[in-house]
């Protein structure tokens, strides 16, 4: 009920639609899309549909949503969120691990392949995490979600967001290959999540 | 309520009705798969338009205030669709907020309070000096004449432009006091009905485009067309305005061909950012800056031209309680 008026009303602020119907017919996917401001995993979770949404485990940064008792309760309570270390990563415990445990609990997950935001509004290089991710858990589609604009409304190192229409785009989903390279591998899935055109100079 | 006013409603009452009865009997004949989409599109607008006016004409009943709210929120999505369009750099993000959160929203609170001095200058005086000064100290070189410009652009078109339409309740006619939302009745009606029709003989007749770089989609025969019948029809509604049947032609002839080329320039603006619609809040229209971008220019023109003429002369003094708050 929460979660709904709370994703109706990011939908109504930063101007993203609603998907009709969940991508791969609602079965548990890995989201992955481009990291360009702090709404981006709010973004992607309003656009999806309830059912999808209810099932859905944004990753969050845990040093900055784990700082004070109210962010970890929107983080976890509201966004049903896993919080995942950015320092002092071990064996034990590591982004990976924590992810993992929410997949094999047929949970959904939403990553943000390049681990940081960057500053123009293009995309990065993608790290090996969805690579690992992926190989573990092979039956998985990945889902690429294009995120537009959302560094405009929010950019990095500002606390003013500006009512700029944002889209997320849902490309098509993408399967695991045993038999690829892991280069080639988030070579082709940030391909795909670039809609398979590659981004040009005057864009951005 | 005002009887001339009533009667006005009824008039566009009428139209959307046959317009809706029109688009059934379209939908039940038309066989050709271009045919279905065109008239789906026909419908679509039509039902728009029912919301459209039917939330218009609410505001006019509710008064001065409420009609303000209204345009201010209208201003502030088609500068969000304005903004949005254009490309904007790192260095214009903290303008951006003072554009959307302080000036568009300030810019109507003068509105509301019918200080008309201050109106006429805070955004073409004290918003215009302000932005490139906030600008300046991001420290940032690269662009700043476009990105100043831009912002600038926006808020004279989105906001200032559109804001003159609730002024229009507030300027001073000879021998019209308290009609004035019958005045800018007239100016809306007469803008989308040029619109509208415009739009009608452009597909029923159109051959020869007017500027197929700019819109490929406006004929000369739909702009005279629709810019002719409108006039004629648009002088039938004299009777609820300060003008005479003759000034009633001329005003409607000036609304006209200043909501033509406003379209125009803005379409020039929409191509050059590479898109086709500004947005896509309105089913069938596109977005908000689509429906208003023919009243952007007349609004302020005819505001001025009828005020020149008709007015008793406006007092841009500050409302008395902002004097006695100043002391003096």
């Amino acid at each position: 009920m929460i979660r709904s008026l709370v994703a109706s009303v990011t939908r109504l602020i930063t101007g993203v639609g609603r998907l009709p119907c969940a991508p791969c017919g609602g079965e548990a996917a890995i989201y992955f899309a481009n990291h360009t401001s702090h709404l981006d995993f709010a973004v992607v979770w309003a656009a999806l549909p309830d059912e999808a949404r209810e099932n859905l485990s944004p990753a969050a940064a845990e040093d900055y949503w784990g700082k004070s008792a109210f962010r970890l309760k929107v983080a976890c309570g509201l966004f049903q969120a896993v919080l995942i270390p950015r320092e002092g990563i071990t064996r034990e415990n590591n982004p990976i691990e924590r992810l993992a445990e929410a997949l094999k609990a047929g949970r959904s997950i939403l990553i943000f392949p390049e681990g940081t935001r960057r500053g123009d509004g293009r995309v990065g290089e993608f790290k090996a995490g969805i690579h690992h991710l992926a190989r573990r858990f092979p039956e998985l589609p990945l889902v690429p979600v294009q995120l537009e604009n959302l560094s405009r409304v929010l950019p990095k190192g500002s606390v003013l967001p500006v009512p700029i229409i944002a889209r997320a785009c849902f490309r098509e989903p993408i399967r695991f290959d045993k038999g690829e390279a892991k280069l080639d591998f988030l070579a082709r899935a940030r391909l795909a999540l670039l809609g398979g055109i590659e981004e040009t100079d005057d864009k951005g | 309520m005002d009887q001339d006013l009533k009667i006005l409603f009824g008039v566009v009452g009428s139209i959307l009705v046959v317009a809706s009865i029109i688009g059934v009997v379209m939908k039940m004949r038309v066989r050709s798969e271009a045919g279905r989409a065109t008239v789906a599109n026909l419908n679509a607008r039509t039902r728009s338009w029912w919301v459209m006016a039917g939330v218009f004409c609410a505001t006019m009943v509710l008064g001065h205030l409420f009609t303000t709210v209204l345009f201010g929120l209208l201003s502030f999505l088609a500068l969000r669709e304005f903004i949005t369009l254009n490309r904007t750099e790192r260095a214009d993000h903290e303008v951006l907020f003072w554009a959307f959160f302080v000036f568009t929203p300030l810019h109507y609170v003068l509105v509301g309070i019918e200080w008309y001095g201050m109106f006429s200058v805070f955004i073409p005086v004290y918003a215009f000096v302000f932005i490139p000064f906030r600008r300046v100290l991001t420290g940032e070189t690269k662009g700043f004449l476009e990105s100043t410009a831009k912002i600038q652009w926006a808020l004279m078109v989105c906001v200032y432009a559109v804001s003159h339409m609730p002024m229009l309740l507030t300027l001073p006619l000879r021998d019209f006091e308290g009609q004035n939302a019958k005045l800018l009745f007239f100016f809306v009606m007469t803008v989308q009905m040029s619109d509208v029709l415009q739009y009608v003989w452009g597909k029923t007749c159109g051959k020869r485009p007017v500027a197929p770089r700019v819109s490929p989609h406006k004929t000369w025969e739909g702009t005279v067309g629709g810019i002719g019948t409108t006039v004629v029809l648009s002088t039938c509604l004299w009777w609820a305005t300060p003008f005479n049947p003759w000034q009633g032609a001329l005003m409607a002839l000036l609304i006209c061909v200043a909501g033509f080329f406003g379209g125009l320039v803005l379409s020039a603006i929409k191509r050059d950012l590479g898109a086709k619609d500004w947005g896509n809040s309105i089913a069938g229209h596109g977005g908000f800056m689509d429906r208003i971008d023919s009243l952007c220019f007349a609004a302020p023109l005819f505001f001025h031209v009828t005020g020149f003429y008709f007015g008793t002369g406006i007092d841009p003094r500050p409302p008395g309680w902002v004097l006695e708050w100043l002391g003096r």
